[in-house]
């Protein structure tokens, strides 16, 4: 063991101490912090007033939405087939349709506009829906404890209670009157950032693996190695030591980035951001117990100070988010970090690779290619399988979370992915031992599938 | 005592057998000359004994007992493909490999420090090794080899990258650790260190061992009871002085002497020669014919090979 730790320990440090992983730790958050900031910039930019028509069938929100310098909304009172032939002929921005719900409060509402709706908006609307259906549930649940003081509830659970995510879809309709859904949702982003983000760093570092071994095998030193630890101590120690290196970059990525955003972001604030006003739920704040208005009042103030869209952003479950990411990163990154070592292992340099590369790439790379159709599809049959699918799971199953995946789910997505990792990491020492003691010999399928049964 | 010892090792590859029931004995204190040509299976009995790899069938012993795993501590490896990392620096890489092999930072610390003022390669330390020449390269791969003091040192090929002066240095340093209680295992195609170092040897051809013992006695098989005699004041044919059974192999002149080798019948000594040549020439020298280590390798080879073909 305290081998095994003295390589983490080597591969680490050297890596860490290299030039380009510095330059990539600085670029990595200015560009990303980049990618985040100046959307949302352009996006709340204030231009031109938007008018929003509003149909509102349920008649909860009549009156809830509030002009500002941005958007002004105006109420309708027609029928939605109507309200589409006249929004097509005005020149409004967008349709805001929240239909009747029979029993239960609306959850959802639908957001009908030529060109894609900002983020900004959005969010405003989410907020206003949001907090009015919690205002009405808090009320309700207010009578109810009235009626029935016999049994005392925590702050807590009434929070928890009415708490409430409201969906809302966007279609787009075009010119020629036809519908289709488009996706500007934060969850979509997040999930196709990450999903990119793992396929990204299982190449970066598994090539950073495969040319660690190939550097080994070629300076000759794995031999003096081996004769003081076993090969597989050898490989896992590499593939650890490079795993640490690619979660301390992401880490600090994220920190940096996150670091990088925020201080944009309130210096955007204060300057030209006008946040909308969100206060509404002090209404009925009167006559409760102190903490429960003190818990309310708090929540209310943990949104202020922050813009709509940081507050969107926030409505991701971030922890869980990194959670996830990282044991699918870890994970997903080992069991092909294995696949790569074998392929360092079974050749002599890295022109020799290529051959094994491919049937490696080719899952990783389908991931990719299928992401685009899973986003809009993230619960579907394809979905399952191919979050499910070991060498899939990693990116596809990171797009899938962002949109909630339920629990069993993603757990035996997880076991799936731990035991692929074990069947590679034991096809690869098998390979990875037999392999590094072979110089000068091109080596083929059938060689490496003798050295496997060997 | 040997200090370690194979007993029937065999080791079959998927095409072909690298080691058919090869038994070596080491003695302790000795340096063990490993012998023979390319392919005959050095390099994959110098890796069982290392434990790279397992042989499949055949007993190892060490220091008296079964070679256990954590043995590798007491044995060092310089193996024939050597190398180091290029981009990390001497101090540091010669740091990692002597803690590989059981050292503590602090032990190690101070042993390379030693070992670096030594070999006069204090300035090193903080060099990447790609600025280093081979040969010193080499010296800090020998050092690394050697640095935590083992029991067993196993060579392949030392001398090959080095200088003769750089070589002298390796021999004198080879033959301190056998000074100090090292025994060594040094495997070799180039015969004249094996005779200037070895005192036991195993040849091994085709997967076997056909050849093995002390130096000393294996030359003694080997000898044929053939001297080298110099002399003057005589023109004729030397075989006709000579009793029969004695055997003229090859005469010479040069600008002083006639040389001539004869080769004796067994029971005669180099006393029979000097009486019946005396009373014809004046003897300037005679010397027995030893056969060199190489001789002994080629022959030992190639008669294997006789034998094989017969058998096939």
């Amino acid at each position: 063991m305290k081998k095994i730790f003295l390589i983490i320990k080597r591969e680490y440090l050297t890596r860490v101490k290299k030039k380009s992983f510095i330059i990539m730790t600085i670029l990595g958050p200015i560009l990303m912090a980049a990618t985040i900031v100046i959307p949302i910039y352009l996006a709340s930019r204030p231009n031109e007033t938007k008018t929003i028509a509003v149909l509102d069938e349920t008649g909860i929100f009549i009156e809830k939405f509030k002009d500002s310098e941005e958007v002004k909304f105006h109420y309708l009172v027609s029928d939605l087939t109507t309200a589409k032939e006249n929004f097509s002929k005005s020149d409004n921005h967008a349709l805001l349709f929240i239909p009747k719900t029979e029993v239960t409060l609306p959850t959802n509402a639908i957001l009908y506009s030529e060109k894609s709706v900002s983020i900004n908006v959005k969010s405003y609307i989410k907020n206003v829906m949001t907090k009015q259906i919690e205002d009405l549930k808090l009320q309700a649940r207010l009578t109810e404890l009235q009626t029935d003081k016999q049994n005392p509830v925590s702050v807590d659970e009434i929070l928890r209670s009415i708490k409430t995510s409201v969906d809302i879809n966007t279609m787009k309709i075009g010119a020629d009157g036809k519908e289709s859904k488009s996706y500007t949702e934060i969850n979509m982003v997040l999930g196709m950032v990450s999903g990119i983000l793992i396929y990204f760093f299982i190449f970066m570092f598994g090539a950073q693996v495969m040319r660690g071994v190939i550097e080994e095998k070629t300076s000759r030193i794995v031999e003096v190695i081996i004769s003081s630890v076993k090969p597989f101590q050898l490989m896992m120690g590499k593939i650890v030591g490079v795993g640490l290196v690619g979660l301390t970059q992401f880490l600090l990525w994220v920190v940096l980035t996150f670091a990088i955003v925020t201080v944009v972001t309130t210096v955007m604030n204060t300057t030209d951001f006008k946040k909308p006003a969100t206060e509404q739920m002090m209404a009925q704040k009167q006559g409760l117990d102190p903490a429960l208005t003190e818990a309310i009042s708090s929540q209310d103030d943990s949104a202020q100070g922050m813009g709509v869209v940081m507050e969107a952003i926030n409505t991701v479950n971030f922890p869980v988010m990194i959670a996830a990411f990282i044991f699918f990163f870890m994970v997903g990154y080992l069991l092909y970090a294995a696949l790569f070592a074998a392929i360092g292992g079974a050749v002599d340099s890295e022109a020799d690779t290529q051959q094994f590369m491919f049937p490696i790439t080719i899952p990783l790379i389908l991931s990719i290619i299928m992401a685009q159709y899973i986003i809009q599809d993230p619960d579907g049959p394809v979905a399952f399988w191919f979050s499910i699918f070991p060498l899939t799971s990693p990116v596809i199953m990171m797009i899938r979370i962002p949109f909630g995946v339920p629990y069993y789910e993603v757990a035996l997505s997880m076991a799936l992915l731990l035991l692929g990792f074990l069947g590679t990491t034991w096809l690869a020492g098998k390979i990875y031992r037999t392999g590094i003691l072979m110089y000068g010999k091109k080596i083929s399928y059938k060689e490496l599938w003798k050295w496997v049964r060997y | 005592m040997d200090l370690f010892s194979a007993h029937g090792v065999s080791k079959q590859y998927s095409n072909h057998k690298a080691l058919d029931k090869v038994s070596i004995n080491v003695p302790d204190r000795h340096i063990f000359g490993l012998l023979g040509p390319n392919g005959a299976g050095k390099t994959t009995l110098i890796r069982i004994i290392n434990q790279i790899i397992a042989p499949d069938e055949g007993e190892l012993t060490f220091m008296g007992r079964k070679l256990q795993p954590h043995d590798i501590a007491l044995i060092g490896y310089l193996p024939e493909e050597r190398g180091l990392y290029k981009k990390m620096t001497v101090g540091e890489q010669a740091l990692y490999l002597a803690q590989l092999k059981g050292l503590s930072h602090q032990e190690a610390q101070k042993r390379l420090k030693y070992w670096f003022d030594k070999f006069e390669m204090r300035g090193w330390w903080n060099k990447k090794v790609e600025e280093l020449s081979k040969g010193m390269q080499q010296k800090v791969q020998f050092l690394v080899t050697i640095i935590h003091e083992p029991k067993l040192l196993i060579f392949d090929e030392p001398f090959s990258g080095f200088d003769p002066i750089n070589a002298n240095i390796l021999k004198e340093e080879i033959l301190a650790q056998k000074e100090k209680g090292a025994t060594v295992i040094f495997s070799t195609h180039n015969m004249s260190s094996v005779e200037e170092l070895c005192d036991d040897i195993a040849l091994i051809d085709r997967s076997k061992v056909v050849l093995s013992g002390a130096v000393r006695s294996i030359k003694k098989t080997f000898k044929t009871n053939t001297f080298g005699i110099s002399f003057n004041d005589y023109d004729g044919a030397v075989q006709t002085i000579l009793p029969t059974g004695f055997q003229v192999l090859s005469e010479s002149r040069d600008a002083d002497h006639r040389h001539a080798e004869i080769k004796l019948p067994a029971e005669a000594t180099s006393n029979d020669l000097i009486k019946t040549m005396l009373p014809f020439v004046t003897i300037y020298a005679v010397n027995e014919k030893i056969p060199s280590m190489n001789d002994i390798f080629i022959q030992a080879v190639t008669q294997k090979t006789g034998q094989d073909v017969t058998q096939d």
